[in-house]
């Protein structure tokens, strides 16, 4: 169906399934109960989610297939924003010509900074795009202020055209109506579940973009791309040349970073230039990777992940600490706060270093490898008990090759 | 006039000589040895067939066309293959997706932005691709991964590749090199069925003088860079000059 195997029907089946059910999902804990906090059924969180989901997706086709490690994809991120919030002040606040812009401009910049990047690989390329960023970022914030309103950020004042505005229109971004953050709220026995337009206005996009990725990667171009991570001389000497399939690959996942950036601010109509920062683009990188680069649904893992916890460990602070170790007695309590402290609120950088340090030493693969070990652990075990694990390495079976 | 002329070929690497005034001239549809000792020059010439080096002097036709100045893909996609001495596969791909790669090369060229089209429906290429790998006895291994593969098979699949592009020049850099004898035997017999069934001209480098003597319609003998001669098989058996340069070392 839709062009896609049986098995990658399924696939994407479980896919929309969860995708969209997660406002039900994420919120496995009832109000007002001391595990509330770790709910993630929030509208803004679950945006999130799917935003970061589509950058991660789009970064994977170029880092997860061809191995070219792009440390500035965040300049599309900002470049999709600023469209979007541009035509927000033009014509009005329906999101569909913004995001359409945001799609285009950012292909565009790709096509230029991937033109120049892609003369070198590896380490050089990876530097001359976190330059081109880095370029962006600093024009966005000083030079060009007319276009993208410097240090306050770009915004929608009331004197500006908004040309397609009608009298009944909505003051807030929305599509052909449907206003982005208006929600509806259903409550069931404890459970209060948030039904989010932003979300599902994201969550459908990132269907169709994630159903675009799979078709990539079960395309004959996704092939080529992955063989030109593996080796690009034998590829040069079968008659392909390997720079204008690196080349669309960077278009294509710029288009996907720009896209991201512009439904950024179709949930929240700012756009300021620090969406272009390295701090940014280094994001994507560890989402990607974190997930598993050059799977499939690695890097959706990944940013979501990062994300929620980013969002968990960022709320506690001190005090909600001393309420988890009351039970102790007050010096140990003070030493364990005083230790965690570090970790949580502002620090939480240096919890996700440490977490991607770990994953990269002992889960080279990320997550999704994390999650094939207990899977094989699991049937390995219950099919033979007497050799387990043996089977693989003696016996080569035919594998998919990206899962 | 030869599908491959070489005329004048000159290299020099550094104070090294690899190649003095080399000429060629390869007669469409044979199989042509070229055999000689280590660092004769042989994997040197090769690389200047394919792009892979500019000769400081000299010129390369092909097919009637100059290949001095052309990219390697555009050499390749005028019909010339090469299986490298040390193999050049996929190593992070499967056996069957190594096969599919020079089948698209073949049929869209340098590029193609295929993005949204299926694999599982490009039916020629998947019959191609499997028609090939059946040849080469390695229908079985599709799904491997293929730096998993022996290094026999890691050769043999590198053919593969090669042929099933069907170039008009096919050269192999020591196809047999670390082969059993039985795996060498088969290759003998598939090259010798390649020639014969599609007119490949092929040019040989090989150090197995069995697996010479077998496929070669002439030979060159390469000795520091220059040719030494050039004649059939039965004559080189006997000529002094090669005992002394090339089968007297391998004989010992
Ligand atoms: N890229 C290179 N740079 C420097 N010297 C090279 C290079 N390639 C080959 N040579 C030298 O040229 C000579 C011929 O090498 P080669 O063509 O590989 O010999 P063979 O006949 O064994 O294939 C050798 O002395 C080798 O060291
Ligand atoms: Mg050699």
């Amino acid at each position: 169906m839709l062009g896609l195997s049986k098995k990658d029907t399924t696939f994407l089946v479980v896919v929309i399934f969860l995708t969209l059910m997660t406002p039900i999902l994420l919120q496995p804990f009832p109000e007002g109960s001391v595990l509330a906090q770790f709910n993630a059924g929030y509208p803004d969180l679950m945006q999130r989610f799917a935003i970061y989901g589509i950058f991660a997706i789009g970064f994977n086709i170029l880092f997860g297939l061809t191995g070219y490690l792009s440390f500035g994809h965040a300049a599309f991120l900002g470049v999709g924003s600023y469209s979007v919030v541009w035509m927000y002040k033009l014509l009005g606040y329906n999101v569909v010509p913004g995001l359409l812009l945001a799609v285009v401009t950012a292909g565009l910049f790709a096509l230029l900074i991937g033109y120049i990047s892609l003369r070198r690989s590896g380490i050089y390329f990876s530097i001359l795009t976190l330059a081109f960023a880095q370029m962006s970022f600093n024009l966005a914030y000083s030079v060009l202020t007319p276009l993208t309103n410097g240090e306050t950020g770009l915004q929608v004042y009331t004197d500006d055209p908004q040309i397609l505005m009608g009298a009944g229109s909505p003051n807030s971004p929305h599509f052909f109506g449907i206003v982005m953050n208006e929600s509806a709220k259903i409550d069931v026995g404890g459970w209060q579940f948030t039904f989010n337009n932003g979300y599902y206005f994201c969550a459908i996009i990132a269907i169709i973009v994630f159903y675009l990725s799979l078709r990539i990667f079960r395309s004959p171009f996704g092939i080529m791309l992955r063989a030109i991570k593996t080796n690009q001389t034998r590829m040069t000497y079968t008659g392909l040349n390997p720079r204008p399939y690196t080349l669309a690959a960077f278009v294509i996942s710029g288009m996907y970073a720009g896209l991201a950036g512009g439904l950024l601010a179709s949930m929240d109509p700012l756009a300021g230039a620090e969406r272009m920062q390295w701090t940014a683009s280094g994001e994507v990188v560890l989402m990607t990777i974190l997930g598993g680069a050059g799977t499939l649904m690695g890097p959706i893992l990944g940013a979501g992940f990062i994300k929620y916890f980013e969002n968990i460990f960022s709320k506690i602070n001190d005090d909600i600490l001393h309420t988890w170790f009351a039970a102790l007695p007050d010096g140990l309590e003070d030493a364990i706060v005083f230790m965690v402290h570090p970790f949580i609120g502002k620090g939480w950088s240096l919890t996700l270093g440490l977490l991607f340090m770990m994953v990269v030493i002992f889960l080279p693969g990320g997550l999704i490898e994390g999650g094939n070990r207990i899977w094989r652990l699991v049937t390995g075990r219950s099919r033979n008990r007497n050799t387990p694990g043996k089977d693989a390495q003696h016996h080569p079976k035919p594998t998919a090759h990206v899962n | 006039m030869g599908i491959l002329e070489v005329s004048n070929v000159n290299k020099r690497f550094g104070g090294l000589q690899a190649l003095g005034d080399v000429n060629l001239d390869i007669a469409q549809g044979t199989v042509h040895a070229i055999i000689g000792p280590n660092g004769a020059g042989k994997s040197t010439l090769l690389n200047v067939l394919i792009g892979k080096l500019v000769p400081d002097t000299g010129t390369v036709m092909f097919d009637g066309k100059s290949v001095l100045g052309r990219k390697p893909y555009e050499i390749n996609q005028m019909g010339i293959s090469r299986v490298f001495q040390t193999p050049e596969i996929f190593g992070d791909l499967t056996v069957f997706e190594n096969m599919l790669i020079p089948c698209f090369a073949k049929r869209d060229g340098t590029f193609r932005l295929h993005a949204l089209e299926s694999i599982a429906s490009e039916k020629g290429i998947i019959e191609k691709a499997e028609q090939m790998l059946s040849d080469v006895a390695m229908i079985d291994k599709r799904g491997m991964t293929a730096s998993s593969l022996s290094r026999g098979d890691k050769r043999r699949l590198e053919m593969a590749m090669c042929l099933v592009q069907e170039p008009k020049l096919l050269l192999l850099d020591e196809p047999t090199a670390g082969m059993a004898r039985a795996d060498t035997n088969n290759t003998i017999e598939l090259l010798n069925h390649i020639h014969e069934s599609r007119d490949i001209t092929m040019v040989i480098i090989e150090h197995d003088m069995h697996v010479v003597f077998s496929l070669a319609k002439r030979i060159t003998v390469l000795a520091q860079g220059s040719p030494l001669v050039e004649d059939t098989p039965e004559n080189i058996k006997g000529h002094p000059k090669v005992k002394e340069a090339y089968l007297g070392e391998a004989a010992a």
